[in-house]
């Protein structure tokens, strides 16, 4: 923090001493800008108020959030994207495998935007509870909204997001300008010792050769975001030394298919997660090697696979099981209307064809969000584990909180790239999204062994929690934001 | 410990005070401060160019009378004209006190004027900022879309603010400056009432003559126009945390920025505002907090307040006449103090 300070006086103090220097050009520089005005309007006096870079699900919830809201209303707001325009006119019959989770924190903000009513319009499940139990105990835990009536969080398709986003970025053309298919080469960031044409913004330089300038940059640009790496900001980060096998499930017979399941088995925990009345989405975390075996596996064999990782009980002891079942004797004798019951999964039956991919998992947080600026947001500034389907929300509540401050900042005649409220926007971020990190890799790790004690403490752990319905809500309340 | 460095304090203050007494006179003194710009300059960049443009400034600032400038004050300024836009630097808390003063102008020129332009709140208004310095309060107001001219009798803070503006294309047409005093001005806008606002920042501390100044703040304002002031206090607290703590012990503020004599207390400025034909409004008190480095509301007027005053719009004429009679009273009373 101190660091930060100092580092940013320094970069001001040499700012002043250029802006001194030039002096005698302000005259000049004046009349070159009176001459612009007259003559050819050239792209080179055009800066930007803000830059995203990056169109994915967060960078193009930014721009639609920063479009939208009146006080950056006379702002020019631009979102380059590396890829084709993603226009879906019809929904495609089959699902895709690249599911998120929509919590209703992140539901919430996509309405604010208009996005959610496209996305209710094409595809989307919403589920009322959440079933996590253990491969190696009888131990489970239940979240669910009182009497199942409202929804827990919702299965959208990444794909549907991007696209309900990019048709909302359509009608906001005349505050938000969208690039597709610019790559950014290089970034010139705003530096104090150069001399000859000083330049205060951020510069972005696209493979066409187009060089732009804004006030502010922010970095959507992804876990391996260029924005983090050109900076030189630090990552924490750690591979799991796991891959996750995803795939679109057909069940057995037609359900009511609204609650997410998820299992921690001792490789890594697997989850289906409902996509309609037949069909679910699977999340399966295992080792690359395992992972790479499921992948070789047959159809009928893969389906065999999943069912049991979902049903059996070969990795269960018994002495766990009676510790487990003694432990929660006493605790309903404490609180008896507490807990939920055990429902079962539904056995699947196959899978859509040439649904089955995986990628490797990974954490990381960049341990800076903002510098002199520039912003990241997203996976560009923190990337989970997909366990519990909180990426993409963490990435959309940064969102939120950055069109806040920026909306707030504009209404006070700010800088929009001053680093003040970027600063407050880094310190909000980071102190939700370091604890759900942290609560992620600590199940994750917990979770990853089969040894007794550890399967004790979790088997007791989740049982108290599953008894303790006002814990349990404060958990849902973190996690839904 | 504590009284050795009042001691101290007031010895420098005394010292401070002779030299007051025995000030250079204009010209001699200004002369001076041109040739050390110059050397100085020599000595950093290699930039003749800069001199004509500062001697022509210069003559154009002398040849006018200077009622509410004080030439030690120009001085002072001019030295840390390169210094404004430093955030953390000498002139941090008056960058984190546009986090009060924005808002407080903005939200009373919305209850004035009542017109709502999303994204460019005061659009349309044409705001004087008395007192610019390097802009750091024109450009946020600029940006809330209204036409600000910024003035300042400092040629190098003028400078610097130009400089810092010309970066900025959505600026242009919102903000521009001009190195002149308030009285200036007055004469070059002859007809009555050129500004919807006018804000003077920190500025009246700094002032050998807040008559004067009152008087042409009325010339150049449109009737039903809005005055802000914020200053300080002049009372034993505003001493001690204004000007020991924060100029000496803290060095928040450069030391010898302020000169307790030339605070003044709300009610006397009050006084004397009605006196000219405004009507205060509100009066609120701020409260710097050196810690966090950060601004707040409250509801004491001891050391720091904000003031907003309306030209009142009735009786044109024998509101002139008061002025008149008025103001070379209140001319002779204030030199007399």
């Amino acid at each position: 923090m101190m660091q930060r300070l100092t580092r940013a006086a320094l970069a001001l103090n040499g700012r002043c001493f250029i802006t001194e220097k030039h002096i005698s050009a302000v005259k000049v520089i004046t009349r070159g800008l009176v001459s612009a005005e007259h003559g050819d309007d050239s792209a080179r006096n055009e800066v930007y108020d803000v830059i995203i870079s990056g169109g994915g699900m967060v960078g193009s919830a930014m721009a639609c959030s920063l479009g939208m809201d009146p006080n950056l209303g006379s702002k020019k707001i631009l979102l380059l994207e590396a890829g084709n325009k993603k226009v879906m006119d019809m929904v495609p019959d089959t699902y895709s495998t690249r599911v998120s989770s929509i919590s209703p924190g992140s539901a919430t903000l996509l309405s604010s935007i208009g996005a959610w009513e496209q996305i209710t319009k094409m595809r989307c499940k919403p589920y009322q509870r959440m079933q996590v139990w253990d491969a190696c105990s009888d131990a489970l835990i239940t979240f669910d909204k009182e009497n199942l009536q409202d929804e827990m969080a919702y299965i959208v398709e990444n794909d549907i997001v991007v696209a309900a986003l990019t048709k909302q970025l359509d009608s906001l053309s005349d505050n938000v300008q969208v690039k597709y298919r610019s790559k950014v080469v290089h970034y010139t960031w705003p530096m104090p010792h150069q001399a000859a044409d000083y330049i205060p913004w951020v510069q972005v330089k696209l493979a066409n050769g187009e060089t732009l300038q804004t006030k502010l940059l922010i970095g959507a640009d992804g876990p391996n975001s260029m924005v983090r790496r050109a900076l030189g900001i630090p990552t924490v980060k750690w591979s799991y030394d796991q891959s996750a096998v995803v795939a679109v499930l057909h069940l057995s017979e037609p359900t009511e298919n609204n609650v997410a399941w998820q299992r921690f088995l001792p490789t890594g925990p697997i989850a289906m997660l409902p996509l309609s009345d037949t069909e679910s989405s699977l999340v399966w975390s295992t080792s690359h090697q395992f992972a790479e075996e499921l992948l070789a596996l047959d159809e009928e064999s893969f389906v065999d696979a999943i069912n049991s990782a979902f049903w059996s009980n070969e990795n269960q002891s018994e002495t766990i099981e009676t510790a487990g079942a003694l432990f929660r004797g006493a605790l309903s004798a404490i609180i008896p209307s507490a807990g939920s019951p055990r429902q079962l999964p539904p056995s699947v039956a196959g899978i859509g064809p040439k649904t089955r991919v995986m990628f490797p998992l990974g954490m990381g947080h960049a341990s800076e969000y903002i510098r002199h600026r520039v912003a990241l947001i997203g996976d560009a500034a923190h990337r989970v584990h997909p366990l519990a389907g909180q990426g993409v929300n963490l990435g959309f509540g940064d969102v939120a909180c950055l069109t806040r401050l920026l909306s707030q900042a504009a209404f006070n005649g700010k800088d929009l790239g001053a680093i003040q409220h970027l600063l407050e926007y880094e310190t909000e971020r980071q102190r939700h999204n370091l604890p759900m990190m942290a609560a992620i890799d600590l199940m994750k790790r917990l979770y990853s062994t089969n040894a007794a004690p550890v399967v004790l403490l979790r088997t007791f752990g989740l049982q108290a929690t599953n008894m303790l319905p006002t814990l349990k809500e404060q958990i849902m309340a973190f996690a839904g934001k | 410990m504590f009284s050795t460095k009042l001691g101290r304090l007031m010895m420098r203050l005394y010292s401070r005070k002779q030299t007051a007494v025995c000030r250079v006179p204009l010209r001699g003194f200004s002369w001076a401060a041109v040739c050390r710009q110059r050397s100085l300059r020599q000595q950093r960049i290699a930039c003749p160019k800069t001199q004509p443009h500062i001697l022509s400034c210069y003559t154009s600032a002398r040849s006018s009378s200077q009622n509410t400038v004080d030439p030690n004050e120009v001085r002072r300024f001019q030295l840390l004209a390169s210094k404004w836009w430093d955030e953390q630097g000498e002139f941090a808390a008056l960058h984190s006190m546009n986090d009060l003063r924005v808002p407080f102008i903005r939200d009373n020129l919305l209850n004035v004027h009542r017109v709502r332009h999303p994204g460019q709140p005061l659009s349309g208004l044409r705001i004087l900022d008395v007192g610019c310095g390097g802009g750091l309060l024109t450009e946020p107001l600029g940006r809330l879309g209204a036409k600000v001219l910024g003035i300042d009798p400092v040629d190098d803070s003028i400078s610097t603010a130009q400089v810092h503006v010309s970066h900025d294309p959505d600026l242009q047409d919102w903000v521009s400056y001009q190195a002149c005093t308030l009285e200036e001005l007055s004469e070059e806008v002859k007809e009555d009432g050129h500004f919807d606002a006018i804000v003077a920042s920190e500025v009246v501390e700094h002032l050998a003559d807040v008559d004067t100044f009152t008087f042409c703040c009325k010339q150049v304002l449109k009737p039903g126009g809005s005055l802000f002031i914020t200053t300080m206090n002049k009372t034993n607290l505003s001493y001690v945390l204004g000007i020991v703590v924060a100029e000496q012990l803290l060095r928040i503020v450069p030391s010898g920025t302020h000169n307790w004599e030339k605070f003044i207390s709300p009610v006397d400025l009050e006084r004397l505002l009605e006196s000219y034909g405004f009507s205060v409004q509100s009066v609120q008190g701020m409260l710097y907090n050196p810690v966090s480095g950060a601004w707040s509301w409250t509801n004491s007027t001891a050391i720091n307040y904000a003031l907003h005053a309306v030209k009142m719009t009735d009786n044109p004429e024998t509101d002139q006449t008061e002025e008149h009679t008025s103001h070379p009273e209140n001319h002779g009373a204030a030199t007399h103090s």
